[in-house]
């Protein structure tokens, strides 16, 4: 449903997306990762005909954006980063606006919104003044106009940014149940955000492309994100060879005074570590989970990417 | 059509929201009115026309409409929320024309709450209601080219003051090209003259209905209509 095809935009000599091509099909959820400025909003905005790309063809459907883009952007439902919500409406009415916009008659958009307005829990709110509503509300609100014409192709961008723990899990929730049968694309820099929706995920840095497969394709590191760190009171150099003797653990670093393990994160390695130590006769400080950041993740991608070339 | 329809259903309903248009609705009854009333006690109230109330009228609608144009474009860029206007199926001549079509109907409803001096004159006296009702679509004409100018400024900037600065500098520069005109030489100052906002509007006062001066009201309205919608593909380049 949605095809990219060496797609390439610059705003005036910075290049913000730089040459990236792929396809998410019908049916797919797909991940669209990467750091703050990698382009991922850049890529976004073009996907659904907000910005004209540079070189490069985008394919919503049968549709090319660039000729047919109001054909196109009927297909789509998208949720900005920046939740765009008129603050003088009321849930209903503004949801009523989108509605019409995309093309729904009154009694259609009636049916819908009472629809969407279920499926992202926002009954207790529909007349309430969109000024007046919470984060986590508003960025319902935000995926309820996404969704309010029931689009086939979804383009969500950071649709769990700034929200709360709960909510986080019933947007996942919400996402999983709208992308068995339609087209869902959703970006994020929260690594464990997009692993335990998606199917599929793109890495992005740096406007170029550095990772793209299956969820359980990829590395341990990139699938988990799952870090302790450790402040032990012994030698470094021994205490890391003997860390990295515990056969479970993916990978030990030491950066003074903390050792750092990574590893995969179906499991629990922190009752071997203990033992180790204590048998050692060292001691042990702290240890916590310190989650891996997701530029780290992607500066090894990238180094992977440049030492295969 | 549809769609317009849609986004001018949405901005009139924002404008009866929110103050501004109350405001500025309020302060010019208030001066209009003013104007009105202070021309005839000096002519001691042997004139029946509403020659104060148009004197003013006409400036009065281009702050008008610098003032009440100024969020339309500029605040959604500002908001967010013209990403879901550019992103939903409607075209952006659509949006403009929506935009545009919510401002002229606040200002027939302003220039609507005015209809009472011309009432009070022919409860009182014998006004010529011709002259009357060609100066009505004379500020029509003045305002539609002013609300356009409006909305062309609001649409190259996410700065609501900047929108209002950029229209009012268009609208004075416009209007006061016809002083301009005292001072140009013959042909060069028929063409200033022809561009100025304000020397048309004087045949409609006398009740004359001149083609040329329609022409170029609608020309004005149409043009900066035009870079509106231009200015807003433009962004879609980044």
């Amino acid at each position: 449903m949605i095809r990219v095809k060496n797609l390439t935009k610059s705003f005036r000599k910075r290049l913000a997306v730089d040459d990236i091509s792929f396809a998410v099909g019908k049916g797919e959820i797909v991940g669209f990762l990467g750091p703050n400025g990698a382009g991922k909003t850049t890529t976004m905005r073009m996907l659904t005909g907000y910005l004209m790309a540079s070189r490069g063809e985008v394919w919503i459907g049968k549709h090319n954006m660039a000729t047919e883009s109001l054909a196109g952007r009927r297909l789509v439902g998208y949720l900005p980063e920046k939740v765009p919500l008129y603050n003088d409406m009321t849930t209903r009415s503004y949801l009523a606006y989108a509605a019409r916009l995309r093309g729904l008659d009154r009694k259609q958009a009636k049916a819908r919104i009472d629809a969407v307005v279920a499926t992202c829990g926002l009954a207790d709110y529909v007349d309430v003044i969109l000024e007046k509503l919470s984060k986590g509300y508003r960025q319902r609100v935000g995926l309820a106009q996404a969704i309010v014409h029931d689009p086939e192709v979804i383009i969500l961008d950071e649709p769990t940014a700034g929200i709360d723990p709960i909510q986080v899990a019933q947007t996942k929730a919400l996402i999983t149940e709208l992308g068995k049968d339609r087209t869902i694309l959703l970006s994020s820099h929260i690594l464990p955000d997009v692993s335990a929706i998606c199917e599929r995920v793109i890495v992005i840095n740096k406007g170029r492309i550095v990772a793209e497969d299956r969820i359980d394709n990829l590395s341990d590191t990139m699938k988990s994100g799952k870090r302790l760190r450790l402040t032990i009171n012994g030698p470094a150099e021994a205490v890391s060879e003997a860390l990295s003797r515990i056969d479970l653990l993916l990978s030990v670093t030491f950066d003074k005074p903390h050792h750092y393990i990574d590893y995969p994160f179906n499991q629990e390695p922190q009752a071997a570590i203990t033992r180790v130590i204590v048998e050692r006769g060292w001691t042990l400080l702290a240890m916590e989970p310190a989650g891996m950041g997701l530029e780290d993740i992607f500066f090894k991608l990238t180094d992977d990417a440049g030492s295969i070339q | 059509m549809r769609n317009i329809g849609i986004i001018a259903a949405k901005e009139f309903r924002s404008y009866l929201n929110a103050p501004m248009a109350y405001i500025v609705t309020a302060i010019f009854l208030a001066l209009s009115g003013t104007f009105f009333a202070t021309y005839l006690a000096g002519t001691n109230y042997t004139d029946t026309s509403l020659a104060g109330f148009l004197n003013a009228a006409g400036f009065l609608i281009l702050l008008f409409a610098a003032v009440m144009t100024m969020r339309l474009i500029a605040e959604e860029k500002k908001l967010g929320t013209f990403e879901l206007l550019l992103t939903a199926p409607v075209r952006d001549a659509e949006i403009v024309l929506g935009k545009f079509a919510a401002s002229i109907a606040v200002l027939t409803a302003m220039l609507a709450l005015t209809l009472y001096y011309p009432l009070l004159l022919i409860v009182f006296g014998d006004p010529d209601l011709g002259p009357i009702a060609t100066s009505y679509f004379g500020l029509l004409l003045i305002g539609a080219a002013s609300l356009a100018v409006g909305i062309f400024a609001s649409s190259i900037t996410s700065n609501q003051i900047v929108a209002a600065v950029v229209a009012g500098g268009i609208l004075f520069g416009l209007w006061f090209l016809g002083t301009a005109t005292r001072f140009a030489p013959g042909g060069l100052g028929e063409v200033l003259s022809y561009l100025s906002l304000v020397d048309h509007f004087p045949d409609f006062v006398r009740g004359i209905i001149d083609t040329r001066a329609i022409v170029y009201y609608l020309s004005v309205t149409a043009l900066f209509l035009f870079l509106a919608v231009r200015s807003i593909e433009t962004g879609r380049w980044g």
